[in-house]
């Protein structure tokens, strides 16, 4: 477990940073919504009817003017976006920092097998996000509290759940990839998270893109459907689970053959 | 006296680059044994293979016993590794470091620690980000032997260090030494080597070209001969690799000195310099002494099968 204390230990400054931030904009959201539904008569017309604008976003599925609607897609975007933004950096820098600083040589010239290495540091990667998320789902539930607003208990822990799964699986793929590389991948974790938000984006938009919704893990962490059907897509988020997987197995079968550079 | 390293065929190619090739070598419980080569010889490559750290292409070692790359972790458990470049986890302090590496180890070495520290004069309390590259080097010293290991694989060790950390240095691997703990020192300063070790391998383009007790590579007593003033080299035994330039004669002598002095005296010598051969010189020398012996292994083998012919 020596490992994976470290990760955590090297890992928690952006673990604090990411916490906060994504906390920080939850918390102001769930401040703006008080405002927003005195005006929202008029609003919720609005943004119901952008037409490929709301169906982006989901606005065409839920209701802006109620509080789990407004926080699914608040939320939705906040917590899904920079969720997987830090699921990536985490899982890309898991192995190929210690090759991109120089470390590598002296954490393996240690008693400890690769297959240890690598099972600590997703272990550890997982700890934190499972943390972030806790954090996170804690300071909305207050958020709720303050501004007087019921939370649906079934729709939030539903919705809660498919962020994380999300995360896991966008963690698990970049970690597999991390296993490959000799440099720090920071650009490929970040690109991979923004391309895949925007498929579901872009799945959102047209019905003959439906496909893309089996590619990217944001289609099962769709805040508007989970809280409008109160239901995950399991079908989805088995393929998601089983991606994230797959990558992992095979960087980690990689990683105990690789040779490291010094 | 059993043997702890032994390497058969040991091969490594990074791609289409060569590490190692055919790497036959052991090494005894015990002693200190080096490894010379110039840089690019394959010392690191081979020391990266033993470690686990590459994979070897083909061939196979085994340290303690065990499979090198299969039981790795068990290996590791009972050996000391001093990198050449040493690298640690930024934003650390060198205690933690430290204590991480023992932890990784599963072993107390507080008391060692503290120990060693204040010999290399190590403040714990620093950043090793801050660290200067001697300073670095006495953090990855302190952590390659402070779980007391069975095997000290030391990879370029002085670079780095100043003269006193140097001499500090190879106090405390000789006391290691003396408890009975087995040092491979991987080197190109040939003065390290010829102190320190009873017997090393010289790896050449990586091949090994020499693997004998340092007595015998060293001790040949090589000189290197420059002469001003004369046109040829005196007609002596011992005399080799003669090589003339304008006024200017220079060879390797190993042989007799008195009776080199005393041909010389009957020169017109206007300068003479007498100096131990750089390590390249000997390298040469050795590479060289191979490459005939093969010749003649080749001009054997076709006179035999001409004699078959007949």
């Amino acid at each position: 477990m020596t490992i994976f204390f470290h990760e955590l230990k090297r890992g928690r400054a952006a673990f604090a940073i990411w916490t906060g931030v994504i906390a920080f904009m939850v918390i102001i959201c769930m401040a703006l919504y008080p405002e927003m539904k005195e005006q929202m008569a008029g609003v919720n017309a609005l943004f119901a009817n952008m037409g490929s604008f709301t169906a982006a976003f989901g606005m065409d599925k839920v209701s802006f003017g109620e509080v789990m609607g407004f926080y699914a897609v608040e939320c939705g975007n906040i917590l899904g976006l920079g969720g997987a933004f830090y699921a990536a950096l985490l899982g890309i820098g898991a192995l190929s920092k210690e090759e991109h600083e120089h470390t590598a040589e002296y954490l393996l010239t240690h008693p400890v097998t690769r297959l240890s290495v690598t099972g600590q540091k997703f272990a550890a990667v997982s700890a934190q996000l499972v943390m972030m998320n806790i954090l996170v789902t804690v300071v909305s539930v207050l958020s709720f509290r303050v501004i007087q607003e019921t939370v649906q208990t079934k729709e939030f822990v539903l919705l809660h759940l498919a962020f994380l799964v999300m995360q896991l699986e966008i963690a698990g793929i970049c970690f597999g990839i991390s296993a490959f590389l000799k440099s720090s991948g920071l650009g490929i974790g970040l690109g991979l998270a923004t391309v895949m938000y925007f498929l579901n984006i872009i799945a959102n938009i047209s019905d003959k893109a439906e496909v893309l919704r089996y590619i990217t893990p944001f289609s099962y962490a769709e805040a508007s459907d989970i809280v409008a059907d109160c239901s995950i897509d399991g079908k989805m988020m088995a393929v998601g689970v089983v991606c994230g997987v797959i990558f992992l197995v095979i960087g980690t079968l990689y990683y105990r053959k690789k040779d490291i550079a010094v | 006296m059993s043997e702890i390293i032994q390497t058969t065929n040991l091969t490594k190619y990074y791609g289409k680059n060569r590490g190692i090739i055919d790497l036959n070598l052991s090494v005894n419980e015990g002693e200190i044994f080096g490894f010379i080569g110039p840089n690019g010889a394959g010392k690191s490559t081979t020391l990266r293979v033993l470690l686990g750290l590459v994979a070897p292409t083909s061939g196979s070692a085994v340290i303690f016993g065990k499979e090198v790359g299969k039981q790795q972790k068990e290996i590791l458990a009972q050996v000391g590794y001093l990198p050449s470049e040493a690298m640690f986890y930024s934003g650390m302090r060198v205690s933690e470091v430290l204590r991480l590496s023992a932890k990784l180890y599963k072993k107390d070495c507080s008391k060692e620690r503290k120990n060693l520290c204040e010999r290399f004069d190590l403040d714990v309390r620093r950043k090793v980000s801050e660290l200067s590259l001697g300073n670095r080097k006495k953090v990855a010293i302190v952590s390659a032997f402070q779980h007391d290991p069975s095997l000290i694989v030391l990879d370029e060790p002085t670079s780095g260090l100043d003269p006193l950390m140097q001499k500090a240095f190879f106090e405390l691997v000789e006391e290691r030494h003396k408890a009975g703990r087995t040092i491979v020192l991987s080197s190109h300063v040939l003065p390290e080597i010829q102190q320190h070790c009873s017997r090393a391998a010289i790896l050449r383009e990586g091949r090994l070209i020499a693997c004998d007790s340092v007595e015998r590579l060293a001790g040949k007593q090589f000189r290197k001969v420059e002469v001003k003033g004369i046109l040829q080299a005196p007609a002596i035994a011992g005399v080799k690799e003669t090589k003339k330039e304008q006024g200017h004669v220079s060879f390797l002598f190993e042989g007799n000195m008195q009776e080199l002095l005393d041909s010389l005296r009957q020169l017109p010598v206007e300068d003479l310099l007498i100096t131990e051969p750089e390590l390249e010189e000997i390298f040469l020398h050795y590479y060289e002494k191979r490459e005939e012996q093969n010749n003649k292994k080749r001009a054997e083998e076709n006179n035999g099968k001409r004699g078959e012919q007949r």
